[in-house]
């Protein structure tokens, strides 16, 4: 009897060894307009998702030399769906880790419905998020507007560019873009000459003889303004930025929402390895991997990285594997990423890009910081609002 | 892509002068330049500038001195250069974008890291074919082989684990999970201990190869550095496995660890983006590549002191020394 119960026991033993841990994600999303000045911005249907795949197919390979098993499901809501229900159908099907990619509201509701669940935000940029209503199970790895912001101005700034020409579309997103320029031309000394609004009067995007109308409204527009170095456009909507370069009165260079654009990720990057995640991205898409892709894939690596240290899809030893000092995630950005423990949000570079090849990332070497240059991006530990909860 | 003709190529074979007697020659791969500058170590001259296939990398000597191997990775192959006439007198079948390599102690087995499809390639040096593939995780990049020839050991960069593959049965027998990014790996001569760089990480594991467990984490600290800029690559050890040497990448430094209590003795000013090193046989100096300053660093040894510095081509990232 005792025998046969050693016996057992090893059996035991062996087995537990080689089970794998199933590790269980999603990707909840609510598709995005597929407004876009240029036919080359408009978003793929798997925008987003197919980052995460990537990353679920890369913690995958990973995961058989380490036994854990990842699986990833792609849970689509609808215009007017509730956030909350769908999270609650998730939980109870024993999944515990969310990637969002919705609008700030949205994803508030979806993570007050699941405390016990931890989100990563792949795709709202909003300072609020961070801020006045971050939240202690939301992980963000899409940048803020405020990071993006102070980006650009770095590079504007050591160009030597500091008299900007600032043109805020009419919807509450891109006056929120704007604020985040006007904060990083004060902050890193840049001077906004003139702020313009270009109102969007409705209309279609894509029309047959509309070019001609546009050669001479943004001349127009743009006329009789001071003396500035660069032209930067808030139009997060893809109502005019789009038409701004050389269509201009002054012939100066665009930033912003067109010309020279703060990205988390582009199409073109390929420096510090990203070549590699570039090709395996279009072997398995057959398109390129947007800024959306990469915020995704990056939140499903962070899964990766913590489960093979944690092996459980459990929601706060993983987060608390992430605020640790010694955190570090590749991401082919030439540097660590890590998480700012004050509101969850992840450090990383910002590429400056103008559609075709990568201008440059910032920070920008002359921008300094006691902890991590990192942090000369977004708003900083002593501005903070965010108190987690 | 553009080579010499085969006629050019022998008209400037017999013009370059003949090297001294007993003279090593440092073979320093240019990764942008698409060409292998070869260093002459006693009088630390350019003595030949070699054109080499696209994005040269991986660079290591046969065993027998005859050849030295260069991985060009966006030509998908690996290129012979025969260091009789310093001239690419043949290739080796290693699958998609090899980055990185190891030889077998033996010299007749080449393990190839193949960062685009996940696997290791086997090549027989001699025959010039390819024996198998094992597959180990996502981008395959640093590989050591242990001194008795046993064991492969493969890094997979995004998938942050040494993978220990038994060169004999071609399989991985066990998996040790080390730091973010790990790029390169080295066995002390003695097999004692496995040292991997992790670049993200910004440590090097020190890893008991029998017990398949870390047994030691080498953090860096440079005053006035940030954190994020110190990215370990490569890893040298002197014979006698008492000090290590560690690139430390864009932190522009080389640290000097005790390699017996593991503590770092001493950071080393060299140029920027320090990726591999390389010794002289003698172990008198050391000579590291410098990316962005496209240059190499000459290190002595006994002093640890940088007596130099000398241009090579675009984007220097490995050197390898022929006795």
């Amino acid at each position: 009897m005792v025998r046969l119960a050693a016996v057992l026991l090893l059996a035991f033993v062996a087995t537990a060894q080689a089970e794998s841990v199933a590790i269980k994600a999603a990707y909840l999303h609510l598709p995005r307009a597929k407004a876009a000045i240029s036919l080359l911005d408009v978003p793929a249907d798997d925008d987003g998702l197919a980052g995460a795949q990537l990353a679920t197919q890369d913690n995958n390979t990973t995961g058989k030399f380490v036994d854990l098993q990842f699986a990833l499901e792609d849970v689509r809501l609808k215009e007017g769906d509730d956030p909350k229900a769908a999270v609650q159908a998730l939980a109870a099907r024993g999944v515990t880790l969310v990637i969002a990619d919705l609008p700030a509201a949205g994803l508030l509701a979806a993570a007050d419905g699941g405390r016990d669940l931890l989100f990563f935000n792949a795709g709202a940029t909003d300072e609020r998020l961070r801020e006045e209503d971050c939240r202690a199970n939301i992980v963000h790895t899409a940048p803020s507007r405020a990071m993006l912001a102070d980006a650009l101005a770095q590079y504007l700034v050591w160009k030597k560019w500091r008299r900007w020409l600032l043109v805020v579309g009419s919807h509450d997103n891109d006056k929120l873009y704007a604020d985040a320029l006007e904060r990083a031309a004060m902050r890193f000394g840049a001077r906004i000459v003139e702020t313009r609004i270009f109102e969007d009067t409705g209309g279609a995007r894509r029309t047959d003889s509309g070019i001609a109308q546009i050669q001479r409204q943004i001349p127009l527009f743009t006329q009789g303004a001071p003396e500035h170095d660069v032209l930067v456009a808030a139009d997060e909507s893809e109502v005019f930025a789009g038409y701004l370069p050389y269509r201009t009165t002054d012939p100066r260079p665009v930033a912003g929402s067109a010309g020279l654009m703060p990205k988390s990720w582009d199409a073109a990057h390929d420096q510090w390895g990203a070549n590699q995640l570039q090709n395996r991205f279009v072997a398995l898409f057959h398109r390129r991997m947007s800024a959306l892709d990469f915020q995704a894939w990056v939140a499903a690596r962070m899964i990766g990285e913590a489960a093979t240290h944690v092996r459980a899809a459990d929601p706060k030893a993983m987060l608390a594997s992430f605020t640790r000092a010694d955190f570090a995630l590749a991401a082919f950005k030439g540097q660590r990423l890590s998480l700012r423990d004050w509101n969850l949000q992840l450090r990383q570079p910002i590429l400056l890009t103008d559609g075709r090849n990568v201008v440059s990332a910032s920070p920008q070497e002359a921008f300094l910081h006691q902890t991590s240059q990192l942090d000369t991006l977004g708003l900083d530990r002593p501005e903070t609002k965010c108190r987690l909860k | 892509m553009t080579r010499p003709l085969p006629t050019l190529a022998l008209a400037l074979t017999l013009l370059a002068a003949p090297a001294p007697a007993g003279a090593a020659m440092a073979y320093v791969s240019n990764e942008k330049s698409n060409t292998v500058s070869v260093l002459d170590t006693n009088t630390w001259q350019i003595v030949r500038t070699i054109k080499v296939g696209q994005r040269p990398r991986g660079i290591t000597v046969t065993r027998d001195g005859r050849f030295v191997l260069v991985a060009v990775g966006d030509d998908d192959t690996i290129e012979m250069i025969d260091t009789a006439t310093n001239t690419v007198a043949g290739t080796l079948p290693s699958g998609p974008d090899p980055e990185h390599f190891v030889q077998s102690p033996d010299g007749k087995q080449l393990f190839v890291a193949n960062e685009n499809d996940n696997t290791v390639t086997i090549i027989d040096i001699e025959k010039r074919e390819r024996l198998a593939e094992v597959a180990v995780g996502v981008e395959p990049e640093g590989m050591a082989a242990s001194p008795d020839g046993k064991i492969v050991v493969c890094t997979s960069e995004t998938t942050n684990i040494a993978h220990f593959i038994d060169t004999a049965t071609r399989t991985i027998v066990a998996n040790v999970l080390v730091d973010s990014r790990p790029r390169y790996a080295a066995f002390k001569d003695d097999g004692s201990e496995l040292w991997v760089s992790a670049e993200i990480g910004g440590t090097v594991s020190v890893v008991d190869p029998v017990r398949h467990a870390v047994k030691n984490r080498i953090a860096f600290e440079v005053p006035g550095l940030a954190r994020e800029m110190i990215q370990p690559v490569g890893i040298n050890f002197t014979r006698d496995g008492k000090a290590g040497f560690v690139a430390l990448g864009p932190a522009n430094r080389i640290a000097v660890i005790d390699a017996v209590t593991h503590k770092v003795t001493k950071y080393l000013l060299v140029g920027q983006r320090v990726w591999h090193m390389a010794f002289t046989p003698d172990e008198k100096y050391l000579i590291s590549t410098n990316g962005l300053t496209n240059d190499v660093s000459i290190i002595e040894v006994a002093s640890l002191k940088v007596i130099k510095s000398i241009q090579v081509g675009e984007l220097p990232w490995g050197v390898a020394v022929v006795p």
